[in-house]
């Protein structure tokens, strides 16, 4: 059916010599619910208006099924889009709102009372069919805006941060509903979002951006365990994953800690040159009697985990880590403690990319090797 | 202390509000006033008129009639009123036909140096009124417009076309932008999007704008006495023909004023309401 397929896609700001999407080659298949994430500025909502046809290419093109798209106008590129903050026409009534494409398309008008209609009963609308938008409240409008996408049954979706403003609790349970409706439905959706946490929850894929440069392109689970860089172990994940510069110092340490690594092939890293910063996720981190000295900074008590913020003392620095425990946990603020590795640690070279990922181990000096 | 200063501060300002609230009225009345005093006027007697200024009299409608039947010149007042409607209407129209699609091109989908555009268009109302008098007096005798309503709807046309691009660009550029975006991708051609979006959105600023050329091309003098004293002439030049350099006219000329003014409060009357509306349906955030 319809996949879409960004090939070599280049978008330049006019005043400007860094593009804000740079050469994204993006392979989406049919049916497939793909988030694109990143920080503000990433190029993630310019990269989806590329898609929308509302920017223009500088080079490279996009796919719709097997039709290039790149110089096809927005309307006839058979595209739905939910805006963040909805557009929707406040002089329309939801019906009219919601059946305002289907004229444009010429639909006659009780093919499209009916299908407002069936679609008003999928997102419980029917009673606001009548009213303005300004009549409903944020998560209404918000599934009118969802509607007038769905009743259009076009080959893409587009959702440029459609949650976003929405309340917590709101956003969590729409979240689930939106992804359910995709699975329903079962049309290719492109999803912007620059919350990790809806990316990994929604996403069938997720494809991280950073200042207009694809990083990754994984399922949730393989972006969170196997990040190709530093910035993508960093950024998906929360709270994030614990990043330690060390430098090109040989044996690897955290303060006055030494770290070694598991496995034969990571002997000549350990032994190498280069600039090396390890990484491992807070639930990786043990707080109890390990070699590593630390001070408890703050402690997040959420009910079902913990989160242990605390600073060690590294290269004359005083740096941050967190752990996430299970309660209970009686430390408090200014308690110094003993931290282990007891999970996978992710060494990234110079660059930033990932080398290798292992088990590691503290030893302080002096301790015998391997007992 | 500061338990004092607190109600002291208010106190103060409160008394500083009175103050210039009562200023505010003052100034308020003796602008009002001589617009009063016509209307007063209008209704009386060229006699009580002119007698020492007095408030209880016998209203009559005498002047009214004595204005709108007999042709003081060459210009009657169905005449004038005519032109004055046609002129005022036509020209109106054709500048929101114009300034429309401009304002349009210049908020939504700006052309490269899109501020000297408007800086040009605005310019173009630099030149002082006397200046440009000589040479469009000589090109209306040379098309053969002078005394043609045809020449003041061209002049009017011109003279509000700038500001009409301004304001309709400002309007225009309120409405959100994600708006125009999702009628274009919803299928609406470019007549769609304007006639279904953004047109409703922005009708207040629209009627303002209107309004702005009504009033303006209403009340157009310097042109109007100069390229067509005769015929073809508007409704200022239909009451200055009620000064007669024999007898009394304060009150005829009251009468006469009267009916110059009823039509744009009347035009802006309605547009306010129109206005108001659009702004309270929330079409302009």
């Amino acid at each position: 059916m319809t996949g879409v397929r960004y090939v070599e896609a280049t978008r330049t700001y006019e005043g400007t010599d860094t593009p804000a999407v740079d050469s994204l080659s993006l392979d989406i298949s049919d049916a497939e619910l793909l988030v694109l994430v990143g920080p503000s500025g990433s190029g993630k909502s310019t990269a989806l208006r590329m898609l929308a046809g509302l920017e223009p290419l500088n080079a490279g093109s996009i796919h719709i099924g097997d039709r290039d798209v790149s110089n096809v106008r927005p309307r006839d590129r058979d595209i739905a889009m939910v805006f963040q903050n909805y557009a929707l026409y406040p002089q329309l009534s939801v019906a009219e709102n919601m059946g305002f494409a289907l004229k444009q398309h010429g639909v006659p008008k009780e093919e499209r009372v009916t299908r407002v209609r069936e679609t008003a009963r999928i997102l419980d609308l029917e009673p606001f069919l009548d009213r303005k938008p300004k009549h409903l409240s944020g998560g209404q409008r918000q599934r009118v805006a969802m509607g007038r996408a769905i009743v259009r049954q076009p080959a893409v979706y587009l959702m440029d941060e459609p949650l976003s403003n929405l309340d917590a609790k709101l956003r969590v349970q729409t979240r689930t509903e939106v992804v359910e409706l995709q699975n329903r439905l079962g049309v290719t959706t492109v999803y912007v979002t620059h919350d990790q946490v809806e990316a990994m929850t929604m996403g069938h894929r997720v494809a991280v951006l950073k200042d207009g440069v694809l990083q990754q392109c994984d399922a949730p689970s393989t972006l969170y365990h196997e990040p190709v860089n530093v910035f993508v172990a960093g950024f998906i994940g929360s709270p994030a994953m614990n990043l330690v510069e060390l430098g090109d110092e040989r044996p690897l340490r955290i303060g006055d800690v030494e770290l070694e690594l598991d496995g034969a092939d990571l002997a000549a890293l350990g032994n190498g040159t280069g600039a090396v910063t390890v990484g491992f996720r807070p639930e990786a981190l043990r707080i109890g009697d390990g070699p590593l000295q630390a001070r408890i900074r703050t402690v997040e008590d959420l009910g079902s985990e913990m989160f242990v913020h605390v600073a060690v003392e590294h290269r004359g620095d005083s740096v941050p880590l967190i752990a996430k425990m299970s309660p209970p946990f009686d430390g408090s603020p200014d308690d110094t403690v003993g931290l282990q590795i007891a999970g996978t640690t992710h060494v990234f070279g110079g660059d930033g990319a990932r080398i290798a990922s292992t088990r590691a181990t503290l030893r302080s000096q002096g301790a015998v090797s391997r007992s | 202390m500061s338990a004092e200063a607190g109600p002291t501060a208010v106190g103060e300002r409160r008394w500083v509000n009175r103050v210039f609230g009562g200023l505010a009225w003052i100034v308020g009345l003796l602008m009002f006033f001589p617009v009063f005093w016509m209307v007063l006027n209008s209704f009386k007697t060229e006699a009580d008129a002119n007698a020492s200024p007095k408030l209880f009299f016998t209203p009559t409608l005498d002047e009214y009639r004595t204005v709108t039947e007999s042709a003081g010149g060459l210009l009657s007042f169905s005449e004038a009123f005519t032109n004055s409607i046609v002129i005022v209407v036509a020209s109106t129209l054709i500048v929101l036909a114009l300034a429309i699609p401009a304002a349009y091109a210049l908020a939504v989908r700006p052309v490269l140096k899109w501020r000297d555009v408007l800086f040009f268009f605005i310019s173009t109302k630099f030149l002082p009124v006397v200046a440009a008098i000589l040479p469009v007096w000589i090109l209306a005798r040379e098309l053969g417009l002078l005394n043609s309503r045809l020449v003041l709807i061209i002049l009017y046309t011109a003279i509000n076309l700038p500001l009409a691009v301004w304001m309709l660009r400002s309007f225009f550029a309120e409405i959100p932008r994600e708006l125009i975006e999702a009628a274009e991708i919803d299928g609406a051609s470019l007549r769609g999007q304007l006639t279904s979006i953004i047109l409703p959105m922005a009708a207040p600023g629209i009627a303002a704008t209107a309004l702005l050329c009504v009033i303006f091309a209403w009340n157009e003098f310097f042109y109007a006495v100069q390229l067509n004293p005769v015929e073809g002439s508007t409704m200022p030049i239909w009451v200055t023909t009620n000064v007669s350099t024999r007898g009394d006219f304060l009150a005829k000329l009251s009468a006469a004023s009267v009916l110059a003014c009823i039509p744009v409060v009347l035009a802006g009357w309605i547009a306010q309401k129109r206005m108001i509306r659009g702004l309270a349906m929330g079409a302009i955030k």
